[in-house]
């Protein structure tokens, strides 16, 4: 049965149902139970946004509220899945992630490697991502090309329920760390969602819209804007393919090439910092092994090069918008071919 | 008040789920004489597009559907009347058309569109259309779900109680299977049959829903008033194990798309929705491995594994066997393995998903042959 749920829901559903099938998965994390409130409360806060709430009910001690001390409980998450249990530790903030990266970088991203495989780490290190939340610049970071840099790491960032159910019950199934990015200001976004367990394979795009003209190329939050885009685009007789990656490591290229090599221009909006992150990646990419196929300069549309203002004017215009999307694509038809660099 | 003699070209609501529709193109102009059955325009829904076909006859009076604009299913989108009808009292009728009111109001008051009802074999999603009349089961095929017959099942409920449902291992229903095997899925049939009260039905089935549906009259022949068998298995041994193997196998949209091509002679038939609805079937927990378990207990070394039709072939059921001739999945020759007992249609221009791609043609054939068994 299908219904509508919102991403943050389905985010809870997938954890209970794989809490129900496997007794080795755990939920480990700063407030996801939150201690008790009112009689018969028993997870007051079920997280700081509320993502957990219910499942201790249901699983008890194996949610459990760890100190506030991310470089000690994301050790033990890691250490716990590498002597068999499947771990899903809330980082609350991904920001916060550099207190605890050498436990997993250097750790849980190496330990297969360097034993030979004779050790896993099926560990899921889940947290907020994204601006637009006024939560200033420590909690608002897409700091998602710092995960994909790393060899070892699986990297998830859904843009709906449907999709975050999947790819979170894959995530705990999968044997390797995985770092599953929630982009926090798409929690209470509703889409149709089975009721049913069901995993997403890592690695597969999800092409939202075909089109001819140009490729949008994105991933979470932006995903929404592109598909803004390209219908304000479609008005004006432009039809852009949309593609939501839904996996940045692995990341699907067959699904990339294609589509560029049919439609000739590529725009990739990513709402990381402008250097180094997935829109320079993919551009890289498609230029090295597409080249032949493009017909205007690649387009990237990311945030600028700054921290996340806290001044709500300034922090709507950092994440890239519709507009600019629109924008980029207007460039790569333009007859000059989309020479200039900053637009 | 409206004269009888003008009848009005609606929206079509082809399933459960259709709002809307977008005129894709006409096939007639206006002014053309249309007898039953003739192809009028094609609509496009996200789920699939498909032909609509005229109802009743008349001339082409007038085309008001614009191609490329939506419209709301039961919208008017075009009339037909007799040239002796006056062009004003066709321009009243227009005028006076008004979408019918509280289609959305009847339907929530007829209750949800599906049910589920939980069998011996477990939870059965199922729907059910239709008041009175004989009553007719359809059961789709492997892969399938009942939204497969979603130009079929609203057709046959205008006179019949008609009940779709999904069989254990697909679309909403368990997809734990304890017996993956023709007659595990005609025991699964007749439970829900007994669960929802029905005691004798009108089977129609496609592809391996066919096979189970013969399956089912062989086993409980009292429980079969007659069989409608649509690009059936069970009747030769021939299957596409190429096909079979790419939709188990299928993972992705990539993957699946050119798979779900060989369903149809019409390609362009496969819409992104389909795939989607398909891919979203398929990572469901349980269903690998349902579908790895019919498909090595039916179709093991790529041939069927069961062949009913001598067991069919001595006529004691009412037999109808319909397929698309370009049927790229199980050959249309196999329809002559009843030749002699069954009435046989082969239809040109159609393939494996015959009841969608001449939805016209199969209904009419199927209200026909009910009608007659009952």
């Amino acid at each position: 049965m299908s219904r509508k749920i919102s991403m943050k829901q389905a985010i809870n559903e997938a954890l209970d149902l794989e809490m129900r099938r496997d007794p080795t998965v755990i939920v480990m994390g700063e407030d996801i139970v939150g201690g008790t409130g009112a009689q018969g409360e028993e997870d007051a806060w079920g997280g700081v946004l509320g993502v957990t709430k219910g499942l201790y009910a249901k699983h008890g001690d194996r949610l459990m509220d760890t100190p506030l001390s991310e470089s000690a409980y994301i050790g033990a998450a890691i250490g716990a899945a590498a002597c068999g249990l499947r771990p899903v530790a809330e980082l609350m903030f991904l920001d916060f992630m550099g207190v605890c990266f050498d436990q997993i970088f250097n750790q849980a991203a190496k330990f297969r490697y360097m034993f030979g495989g004779k050790a896993e780490t099926p560990v899921v290190i889940r947290g907020m991502v994204g601006a637009g939340f006024r939560a200033a610049a420590q909690h608002s970071q897409m700091l998602t090309p710092l995960f994909t840099h790393i060899p070892g790491l699986k990297v998830v960032c859904p843009s709906n329920a449907y999709d975050a159910k999947g790819l979170l019950i894959q995530s705990i199934r999968d044997n390797d760390p995985v770092i599953f990015c929630e982009h926090k200001n798409l929690y209470g976004l509703e889409c149709e969602v089975p009721a049913e367990s069901y995993a997403i394979p890592f690695g597969e795009a999800n092409v939202l819209r075909d089109g001819d003209d140009v490729t949008i190329v994105s991933y979470g939050l932006t995903v929404h804007r592109a598909m803004e885009a390209a219908t304000a685009l479609a008005k004006d007789g432009t039809e852009a393919e949309v593609i939501d990656l839904r996996t940045l490591s692995p990341i699907d290229w067959d699904t990339i090439i294609e589509s560029v090599e049919r439609t000739g221009r590529l725009v990739v909006v990513d709402e990381a910092h402008p250097r180094c992150n997935l829109a320079t990646d993919i551009a890289a990419f498609v230029g090295q092994n597409a080249f032949g196929a493009l017909k205007a300069g690649i387009q990237m549309v990311t945030a600028p090069h700054t921290p996340v203002p806290f001044a709500p004017s300034l922090e709507d215009l950092y994440v890239p918008s519709a507009d600019s999307i629109a924008g980029a694509v207007r460039r790569t038809l333009s007859p000059k071919g989309a020479r200039s660099i900053a637009a | 008040m409206l004269n009888e003699r003008i009848k009005p070209i609606v929206m079509p609501k082809w399933g459960l789920s259709m709002s809307e529709g977008k005129v894709t193109g006409w096939l007639k102009r206006p002014g053309s004489t249309i007898s039953i059955g003739d192809e009028l325009l094609e609509v496009e829904t996200d789920k699939i597009t498909n032909v609509v076909e005229a109802g009743e006859t008349g001339v082409l009076r007038r085309v008001l559907g614009e191609p490329g604009t939506v419209y709301p299913v039961k919208a008017l989108i075009a009339v037909l009347a007799e040239p002796d009808v006056p062009d004003d009292d066709i321009d009243a009728f227009i005028s006076a058309y008004a979408v019918p009111a509280g289609e959305d109001d009847g339907e929530a008051e007829a209750g949800p569109q599906y049910h589920t009802a939980e069998t011996p074999a477990g939870t059965i999603r199922y729907a059910k259309r239709g008041e009175g009349g004989p009553t007719v089961l359809l059961v789709h095929g492997f892969g399938g779900d009942l939204d497969n017959w979603l130009f079929t099942i609203d057709a046959l409920a205008e006179n019949a109680t008609v009940y779709a449902l999904d069989l254990p291992g697909h679309g909403q229903s368990t997809k734990q299977m304890a017996d993956p095997s023709l007659s595990g899925l005609s025991k699964a049939v007749l439970g829900f049959l007994d669960t929802v009260g029905v005691e004798r039905a009108h089977f129609v089935g496609h592809s391996m829903g066919g096979a189970v549906s013969m399956r089912t009259a062989l086993d409980a022949p009292g429980r079969v008033a007659s069989l409608s068998l649509i690009a059936s298995a069970g009747l030769g041994e021939q299957i596409d194990h190429g096909y079979i193997q790419g939709f188990v196998g299928a993972t992705s949209r990539r993957d699946l798309k050119p798979v779900l091509e060989t369903l149809f002679a019409d390609r362009g038939l496969v819409s992104r929705q389909m795939v989607d609805d398909l891919l979203k079937y398929k990572r469901l927990d349980g269903v690998d491995e349902a579908l790895r378990a019919l498909s090595s207990s039916l179709f093991a070394d790529g041939r069927q594994a069961s062949v009913l039709a001598s067991g069919i072939a001595d006529g004691r059921t009412p037999t109808l066997v319909v397929w698309g001739e370009e049927d790229q999945v199980i050959p249309a020759h196999h329809a002559q393995a009843l030749a002699n007992t069954a009435q046989v249609a082969v239809i040109p221009g159609a393939g494996h998903m015959v009841q969608m791609e001449a939805a016209g043609k199969v209904n009419a054939l199927l209200k026909d042959h009910i009608a007659k068994a009952n």
